[in-house]
Formats: structure tokens, sequence, C-alpha cells
């Protein structure tokens, strides 16, 4: 009973991780129609620039955790997201207008510089972070209970929040009228008086600043981390928005939650091996009989 | 914008420059032994191993006069573990015109590059693949200067059933060649002693979230993990099984002997065993050699010396051979002959395995300094 509350549990978790980042994916997609691959990559240098701060907090003296860890989220936060807006402005913004796929290789071509450069600058081996803080909530028996540690609460809190908050955010305010007006019509937006390319620079902004979170609680959580992870992570979480439908914020979280629930009660009820295969299978499943994904709308051709 | 672009370009220009620059150093008569590992990627700590010890020893043996009169020189080759990468870095070796290898690491990589160098017939040796179908493929050249798997697998699993007497056992691997080789090889020693294990499963290479997999061997009540595998993946399984509270011993291969280990898996390190070959550290002929690493500030953990080993094998096979590149012709010698290495004789068999394989048990545990080490253990 423990056993299978706790693969629920592990479920949840890791569903939230891939949720989190899924939403990068998906608020991009929604506003510009491109899946942007180098996403992935700005959450691995988070996780970097994670580590380098809290490095540096430490050599400074700021011996308290909290403090450490706010410092660090602060520095990290923006620092990424600067490379979210520079990332925008060298790899998409010179494309914008021509075909579709010009932005696709831009992007994956983003993704490999940025790669590369992490593995030049940082060098290629595994970098590692300490248990910092074990905080753990256990419910049941000495040897018998079910567990979530405060990380991992606060990465499901995180993700559910910022989910939220979002989607409030591109339902309810200017700003978020200014997105959808873009998303719907870019010429006409324009002759309207909105600044689409000051659209879309904010959401790639606000897409780097969700992946900075998620690379700050991943790696605090799993503690290593390399060059190469982001684009583990990125083919999960793009997965998840598909699955979820791409374009919808509630969407990616649903996506990820469903992605991650499946793949740890496969893992962990029937087998380890093969979970990656029946993760991919339920995708395609899904989009054989809904091709927009779960909450997606179809996409209506204007005529 | 503009500006950034034009930053970019001349970074890339200077970037092709320097390339074309090492392309052109090129040294004439000299002997090239080719030194192929994962130089870059998640395992590059170990490719770190291989190079440090090949160049150490070619610097030994030029300062000694060279072969023949001429010097050594190492051509590295990085195949990141990748087993494509691995054929076209060998193909690419033997077109520079290198006369032996000292490679691979992974022997998923080994295996495949193992080909190549059998049809350009050049002697390979590896420091460190330690998957029994490296030599069972009755390719004439190719040996290695550590023990096999089988070998490796019988210490765990006679160490599992006799000194640690465990009832319940999960043996994992990373579903690669070594890691999967390694564990079939001591779950194979565990029938034989009358256990079998309660799980048998394989793992993604590159996953981070392993906790479904750790609550289910807690769900079996596992007391021994025995996992056939690189140091990232282990010590990631090994936190967390410690963090969900999973009281079990962690064993597994000479794929975590690295300081690395311990970085990852934090206090789960604590009682973690592993088998690996007798430290050549402690062996009275590398003293120097070891002193020197020490002096240079490196520390020749692991591979090291097997590499350092591998280059001086081959310089002896070049040396008694008129620096021959015909593998099949040095393969002969050096089944024929020993060699005095820095890890003492080494002999081998008809297959290219050493005739004396060495595997012991070690232990981390956390020192006085409060840094993670290994220490052998006692065997029963």
């Amino acid at each position: 009973m423990y056993i299978l509350l706790q693969q629920l549990v592990n479920g949840l978790i890791l569903g939230s991780i891939y949720g989190l980042i899924a939403i990068g994916y998906t608020m991009v997609y929604g506003i510009i129609g491109m899946i942007n691959f180098a996403h992935g990559e700005v959450d691995m240098i988070s996780a970097y620039l994670f580590a380098i701060f809290l490095a540096l907090a430490g050599l400074f003296g700021i011996s308290s955790l909290p403090v450490a860890l706010l410092v660090t989220l602060v520095f990290t936060l923006l620092i990424t997201s600067i490379y979210g807006f520079v990332i925008e402005r060298v790899a998409y913004r010179p494309l914008r207008g021509s075909s579709r796929l010009a932005p696709l290789i831009s992007a994956i071509g983003m993704s490999l510089v940025l790669q590369n450069y992490v593995q030049l600058a940082q060098g290629a081996r595994d970098q590692a972070l300490p248990p910092l803080y074990t905080g753990v909530f256990r419910y049941g028996t000495a040897t018998e209970f079910v567990q979530i540690t405060h990380i991992q609460l606060i990465i499901i809190i995180v993700t559910v929040v910022s989910m939220l908050v979002l989607h409030l955010l591109i339902n309810h305010t200017a700003l978020g009228r200014a997105c959808r007006a873009t998303q719907q019509d870019r010429t006409m937006a324009n002759l309207l008086g909105i600044n689409t390319d000051r659209v879309i620079s904010l959401v790639f902004v606000i897409g780097a600043a969700m992946a900075a979170v998620a690379g700050m609680l991943i790696t605090f959580n799993f503690g290593s981390f390399n060059y190469f992870i982001g684009f583990v992570a990125g083919i999960k979480a793009f997965t998840a928005a598909v699955l979820g439908g791409i374009g919808s914020i509630p969407g990616a979280m649903l996506g990820g939650i469903i992605l991650g629930l499946s793949e740890s009660l496969f893992a962990g009820l029937v087998n380890t091996d093969y979970k990656d295969v029946f993760a991919f299978v339920l995708l395609v499943t899904v989009l054989v009989f809904r091709p927009t994904g779960i909450l997606g709308r179809p996409e209506v051709e204007k005529i | 914008m503009n500006r950034i672009t034009l930053w970019m370009g001349a970074g890339l220009m200077v970037l092709l420059a320097l390339a074309l620059v090492a392309g052109c150093e090129k040294k004439k008569d000299v002997i090239k032994i080719g030194v192929a590992g994962p130089i870059t990627g998640p395992y590059a700590k170990f490719g770190e191993q291989l190079t440090r010890g090949a160049n150490a020893a070619a610097e030994a043996i030029n300062k000694a006069g060279g072969i023949n009169g001429r010097n050594v020189q190492i051509v590295p080759g990085d195949d990141a573990c990748d087993a494509k990468q691995a054929r076209a870095v060998a193909n690419q070796l033997v077109n520079d015109g290198v006369s032996a290898v000292s490679g691979h690491f992974c022997s998923s990589s080994t295996i495949p590059a193992s080909e190549v160098y059998n049809e350009a017939n050049i002697l390979m040796i590896t420091p460190a693949s330690t998957n029994p179908q490296v030599t069972d493929r009755n390719l004439p050249a190719v040996f290695r200067t550590c023990g096999r798997d089988d070998q490796q697998g019988d210490v765990a699993g006679d160490f599992i059933a006799k000194t640690l007497k465990a009832k319940r056992i999960a043996v994992i691997h990373d579903k690669d060649t070594y890691g999967q080789g390694l564990a079939d090889a001591t779950k194979n020693r565990l029938h034989q002693n009358g256990i079998t294990e309660v799980l048998y499963e394989g793992i993604t290479r590159g996953d981070k979230d392993f906790n479904s997999l750790v609550t289910k061997m807690k769900g079996l009540k596992v007391d021994t993990i025995y996992f056939g595998g690189l140091h990232t993946e282990a010590g990631l399984i090994a936190r967390q099984a410690h963090e969900q509270g999973l009281k079990a011993t962690f064993i597994s291969g000479d794929g975590i002997v690295t300081e690395e280990f311990p970085n990852i898996a934090g206090p789960a390190t604590e009682g973690v065993l592993m088998s690996f070959g007798a430290d050549p550290r402690n062996i009275a002929e590398a003293a120097d050699v070891v002193k020197a690493f020490r002096a240079a500030n490196y520390e020749p953990e692991a591979y090291t010396l097997y590499s350092y080993a591998a280059v001086q094998s081959i310089a002896a096979a070049l040396k008694a051979n008129d620096v021959s590149k015909d593998g099949k012709k040095l393969a002969a010698w050096l089944k024929a002959n020993s060699v005095q290495t820095v890890m003492g004789k080494k002999e081998w068999d008809s297959k290219g395995d050493l005739k004396v394989s060495d595997y012991v048990m070690y232990k981390w545990s956390k020192g006085a300094d409060g840094k993670f080490n290994y220490t052998q253990i006692a065997l029963k």
C-alpha cells in the first residue's frame, strides 16, 4: 500500500519537473508557433549558474543557507533571462517572416552552440552538488512509510503556482491580450499599435525564467548535472508539452504529470527497462486519437 | 545585434585558425601511438586517466632514448564512449598512421573500434575494457592490461554470497555492454552459489530520477543492490536509495572508481563496496611513477597506471620487432613474451587476456579529513 502510494508520489514529482520545463516550450510555441529547441539548454545553463552563484555566495561569506539560496535565485533568474532575450535576438528575430523551417534549424543550431560552449567553458565532466538540505515529510510507521522531501514538495508547489500565474497572465492582463493578439495575427496586431517584437522578446524572457526555476530546482533535488542534461530534459518536456496540447499552459502541466506518472508507475510496477517505450507508446496513442494533444485546440486555417 | 554577430563571427574565425595550426603541427620520424577514450562527455574523467597515463609513459620512454632512437608521440582520439564515434575515431587513428593503439575505455566503444583496427592489422591494447567479448571474438591483435568482467563478477558474486551472506539481492545494470556484462557475470556467480536475485532490471544512462526503482526495491525488501554501470548513475541510485531510507548495501564494479562518485552520492557513499584490481599504486615497481605524478599535482588513480602499462607494452613489442606496424607480428610477440611494466610483469594468454587477474573488493568510507576515500578490504 505504502509502496503504491510512494510510486504515485514519485510520479507526481517527476511529472511536475517535466511540466515545469514544458511550460517554457508551450509558451513560445503558443505565441510564434515555433519549437524553441534551445529551451532545454537554457535549463542546463541555469543549473550551472545555480552552482556557480551558490559557490560564490559561500566565497563572499554568506553562510546562512536561505540567504545564499535567495541571492543565488535572484542572480540565476536574472542571467538566465538575459540568455533567453539574447537567444531570441540572435537566433530567431533575424529569421522572422522567413519560412517556418528556418527558425527551427536555427533553434537546433543554437542548442548545439550552447551545449558546446558550456562543455568548453566548464568542462565535460559531471558536476555535483552535495545534498544541502535533507528535510523530509514521512507518513506511516518507522519501517513502512510514504515520504516526500521538502524540495520535492517545493517543486510541485512551484509548478502549480507558475502554471496558474502564467495562465492568468495570458488570459486576464493587457500583456496577455497583446500575446494572444500577436499569436492570432502578427501583422494586424502590429497595425493596431502592439509592439510585437517586444511581446515576443518578453515571452522568451518569461520562458527562460521558467527554465531557470526548473533548472535550479532539479539541480537542488538530484545534485548532479553536466552540459548534456538539457537535451534529455528537453526531449521529455517537449513530449509532455505535445501530449498535453502544445500552446496550452495547463496542457503542459497535465502532459507532464501524465508522462511522469506513467513512467514511474510502469517502472515501479512492471519494468524499468521499458518505461520510456511505454511513455512514448502512450504519446503516440494519444496523438492518434487527439492529434492536437489532450487540451490543445485544433488549428483553424484562416481563409 | 550586428555587433554581437560580428563578435561571434570573429570568435569562430579564431577557433578555426587554432584548429588549422593544430592540424599543421606534424613531426617526422616519430612513432605514433593512438590513445582513444572518452576525452569529452560525462565520462571524461576516465578519458583523462587514460591520456595522463599514456602521456607520462611516452615521456618516460622518450627520455630514455625512445624506441630504437625514435621518439614516441601520443595521438589522442575522443570517442565520448559512443560506439559510432568510436568507429570514426578508430578510422581516423588508422589514417593518421599510428603504429598501435592504447584504448578504448567503454567496452561498447572498444568492440566496434577493434574491428577497424583488425581490418587495418593494427595492435590494440585496452587498459580498461573489461567485457569478455573484447577478447572473445578471436581477433588476433586485441589485448588488455585489465581483467575481465567474468573474473570481476566472480569476485563480487562470491563476496555477496559468502562474506555478506545477503539474502535479497537486486541486480541493476545500465543496458550498456560493460554494465550489463558485469551484472550478468555477477548474477551467474550468485546462481552458482545458490542465490536467486529478487530483481533484475536495466536503467537508462542519462536519466536522473530513479525513485520509482528505489521504491520498488524497498517494496521487495532488498538488502543488497548490485549495480553494473558507471559512477554517474551509480551515484544517483545510491543517493536516492539513501534519501528514501532504503538500508541496503550498495555494490558495484570498477566503473565507480573515481573521486566523482562521492560527489554525486553524498553521504550515501559511506559503506559502498566495489570490485577493482589490486591498487596498482601500491605495487613496488610503480613507486617512482606514482611519485612523479603526485609531484605534477595529479593523483594517478584508477586506470592511469593501466594506461601507462598499455603504452609500455606497446613500446616493448615495437622495440622487439624493429618498429613494425604489423599487428599480427606484434601480437605474436606479446603472447610469447612477458613485459616488465609499471604494474609489474605482465603476461598474456592466447586470447590476449592477462594470465593473472587480481580483483579485490574495496570500500568507500569517510576519512579523518571529511573526504571519502576507498580502501581495500580483506576477502574471506
